[in-house]
């Protein structure tokens, strides 16, 4: 039987030789070392997916999540390249960031503010993530992008429309390749005169959150320019889901035209209430009365169904797109998954080699050189022509597509055809613009 | 006036959602005295039939079409549904036109299914718990449920549309010179709900079972001491509480696209419902079904949201603490009843 010597000198000592050896690659990679937060020190650099998994917008991450583990393919060398052979930045080798092979991590946003924040500070913290990207959700997106400003790290945002995210919100760390609602009301406005005439009055319905209140206060300032007028504007709760109540004093209103400021599941319901109450059959003022849903999406119009048919709207991409950008991403993301990608999976790998090129060029994953490169950044190839962003607001500037409910779908894909591709320029806005005005940028954080 | 009418027809027929789906909490609570929090998922199931329904008679084979493309180039694959080839388009398109109302015959057996495996399969077990751990419990379920339907089904909304002969408008003030224009199926859905809350009035009130099962309700102990099976009776009124649910959900997918979290959305508010109409109370269900309906659809005025801004979120909060400083067993609660 052999006898355990556990005097206190030895437990000690002991201990203070465990604790050294355990804290030592802490110390190395936390502060020390370290010129900037979580500095890749080996063979390996981690990405941080943060996308809804969970909750009312988990579909929308779930693609988002497909073009992220796509990029990751793309940019580690596998699968057909991509939009990589089609991005006018050649920086991108197919050996990973920087030689680094790039790993990935994911949390979920569960499109909720303080959940997405924790789980992007998980990642972060204790996963190492030196870029955090993802989300559908302007308030969301707000929130983490605060988070990376403070944590040292690039935010590279997802699906966020709301013109606060590069407005009053907008941070150093963070870029926004999406559009907005200032893009959707200047990119709608012309083709809405052009179909409805100037002589009309318009309604809104408004979800009742960031998001809404910045998408129709653009929407309105662009048809009043047109010389349309509001009749009213109707703060809607997020949470509601029948919206009949909301749409019979519309009827009664004087409005010929109806704005549904909502998304999501707030946007299948209120237009096929809409629908159901026979507004599309309606005629005011000798005009018919005409729906309008600013912001599209192919998966959310997917459940509104044959409401859609006929009515106009904006998005950032679509996949029938034919310049050579979009079709290799298409090819590329349809032979992997069966299916074509949304605009949100467009957008969020768009940022993806974004992100990693911008490193490749600054020839450093420091947050600063990050943000150095990217700052009027122009580039081309990645589907939507030649974007720039912008140096004062981290803002995309770039063609913005108005789109219709297609009449006769020929399959369950192809919801949306595309009406006009309005040009970057009609769609630009000075930095101090007073829908974007009242934040600071401020300086880029590194961490560490 | 031609608004304040319309008002009242969308309070109405929101009220018969939030009727029908009390009614069933009301019928569970006065029978086995659970809290069950699982019940707006019985809801959401239902709905689900439906798509499950629609599904299945969608149900396709392929042909290759050379002359067209999919989106990646390939012969495009064309689907044609089966009940078309057996039946003929003309026909088979019909049947399938025809989804959300047959969709009521396919969810009744499946509802009272779900629910007789949910009362003896974990219910039963927190008959003599605590009203805390019989929430605790259903709510987990209901959040199991509606996690599995996503699973199957994805978080998007889907489209279940009524059928053709049935999804346009009428005008319900042609009789009286008004100018009421509602959608045809929103009518349909309230006297659909006027039938199965009279069904089940009658069912209670004119049967022998329905005698029984009131008795037990009213003193469970001395029926079961004349010998009488109430257990048995409270389990399958546990099933027709489930199919009331779901059939409410099913008539309810053509209103609104049914989506996984669609019955957390009715939970809560038919809660507010049972105990504004009195706990264990059938009539007070329906009536306050009706009345928080019809008034949530007012506070949606605009002249009444100008007047008090943000009304519209919190009016069936406000008049559920109202009537319960004002009536603390709620509007039609007796003295002793589930009181104990």
């Amino acid at each position: 039987m052999s006898e355990f010597d556990a005097s206190r000198r030895r437990v000690l000592k002991t201990g203070a030789i465990a604790g050294a050896g355990v804290a030592l690659p802490t110390i190395f990679t936390a502060s020390s070392a370290a010129a900037f937060t979580n500095e890749p020190t080996g063979g390996t650099v981690t990405l941080g997916f943060n996308v809804p998994q969970t909750g009312p917008y988990a579909d929308e991450g779930a693609d988002e999540l497909r073009a992220y583990e796509l990029a990751v393919e793309h940019l580690n060398g596998g699968g057909d390249g991509g939009m990589m052979n089609t991005f006018s930045s050649k920086a991108l080798q197919g050996n990973g960031i920087l030689g680094k092979k790039v790993e990935y991590v994911t949390g979920d946003t569960q499109t909720k503010s303080d959940a997405a924040r924790a789980s992007a500070k998980s990642m972060i913290e204790k996963d190492g993530a030196v870029m955090i990207t993802g989300g559908s959700s302007s308030g969301v997106a707000i929130a983490v992008q605060g988070l990376c400003q403070e944590a040292g790290v690039i935010f590279m945002a997802g699906l966020t429309h709301s013109n606060d995210t590069t407005g009053k919100d907008k941070k150093a760390n963070g870029f926004r390749h999406f559009f907005n609602g200032y893009m959707s009301g200047a990119a709608l406005a012309p083709v809405l005169k052009n179909l409805y005439g100037s002589d009309r009055t318009a309604y809104h319905l408004t979800a009742d959150y960031t998001w809404g209140w910045t998408q129709e206060e653009s929407i309105a300032a662009a048809t009043e320019a047109l010389g349309w007028n509001t009749v009213n504007k109707v703060r809607t709760p997020l949470a509601a889901t029948d919206f009949s109540s909301y749409i019979a004093p519309v009827l009664n209103s004087g409005a010929d035209v109806l704005v549904l400021n909502h998304y999501g599941g707030n946007m299948v319901n209120s237009l096929t209430n809409a629908v159901q109450f026979g507004l599309r059959d309606k005629v005011v003022n000798g005009k018919n009365f005409e729906i309008v849903v600013p912001l599209y999406s192919r998966l959310m119009a997917k459940g509104a169904g044959a409401n859609v048919k006929g009515i106009h709207g904006s998005t950032n991409w679509h996949w029938t797109l034919q310049d050579e950008g979009s079709k290799a991403f298409v090819k590329s993301f349809g032979t992997k998954y069966g299916f074509p990608p949304s605009q949100a999976a467009h957008t969020t790998y768009c940022q993806t080699l974004l992100y990693a090129d911008a490193v490749e060029r600054a020839g450093t994953f420091n947050p600063c050189g990050v943000v150095e490169a990217l700052e009027g950044f122009e580039f081309d190839g990645l589907g939507n022509g030649k974007t720039l962003y912008r140096a004062e607001d981290h803002q995309c500037f770039k063609d913005v597509l108005v789109v219709r409910g297609k009449e006769n779908p020929t399959s369950e894909f192809d919801l949306l055809e595309v009406v006009e591709v309005t040009p970057r320029a009609q769609v630009e806005y000075a930095p101090d613009h007073p829908m974007f005005a009242g934040g600071n940028l401020g300086a880029c954080n590194p961490g560490a | 006036m031609d608004a304040i009418l319309l008002q009242i027809l969308n309070g109405l027929d929101k009220g018969s959602a939030y009727a029908l789906i009390a009614l069933g909490l009301t019928l569970i609570f006065g029978t086995l005295g659970v809290v069950n929090f699982a019940h707006g998922a019985l809801f959401m199931i239902g709905a689900f039939c439906a798509v499950t329904l629609q599904r299945i008679l969608n149900l396709s084979f392929e042909t290759v079409d050379e002359t067209q493309t999919d989106f990646l180039g390939n012969p495009l694959k064309v689907k044609t549904p089966y009940v078309e080839a057996w039946f003929g388009p003309e026909v088979g398109g019909s049947i399938i036109d025809w989804a959300v109302p047959l969709a009521i015959l396919f969810a009744i057996p499946i509802m009272i299914g779900v629910g007789y495996v949910m009362e003896r399969g974990l219910i039963k077990h927190f008959y003599k718990r605590p009203h805390a751990d019989q929430i605790l419990v259903t709510f987990g379920l209901a959040i199991v449920l509606q996690e599995v339907i996503k699973y199957f089904y994805g978080a998007n909304p889907i489209q279940t549309p009524a059928p053709d002969a049935l999804n346009g408008v009428m005008n319900l003030g042609a009789l009286i010179g008004m100018d009421i224009i509602y959608p045809v199926w929103r009518v349909v859905y309230f006297f659909f709900a006027v039938l199965i809350i009279g069904g089940i009035f009658s069912f209670l009130q004119f049967t022998t079972f329905g005698m029984v099962v009131r008795a037990g309700m009213a003193d469970r102990e001395t029926v079961g001491l004349l010998g009488i099976n109430i257990d048995r009776r409270f389990t399958i009124m546990f099933g027709i509480a489930a199919a009331v649910a779901g059939l409410a959900g099913v008539m309810y997918t053509p209103i609104n696209s049914p989506n996984y979290h669609m019955g957390m959305d009715f939970l809560v508010l038919s809660f507010v419902v049972v105990v504004v109409g009195g706990m264990g109370s059938l009539p007070g269900a329906v009536l306050a079904g009706f009345l928080l309906g019809v008034l949530e659809s007012f506070a949606s005025m605009n002249e009444i949201k100008s007047l008090i801004p943000g009304i519209d979120q919190i009016i069936i909060y406000v008049v559920a603490i109202i009537i319960l400083l004002t009536r603390p067993r709620g509007l039609m609660g007796r003295k002793g009843v589930m009181e104990d």
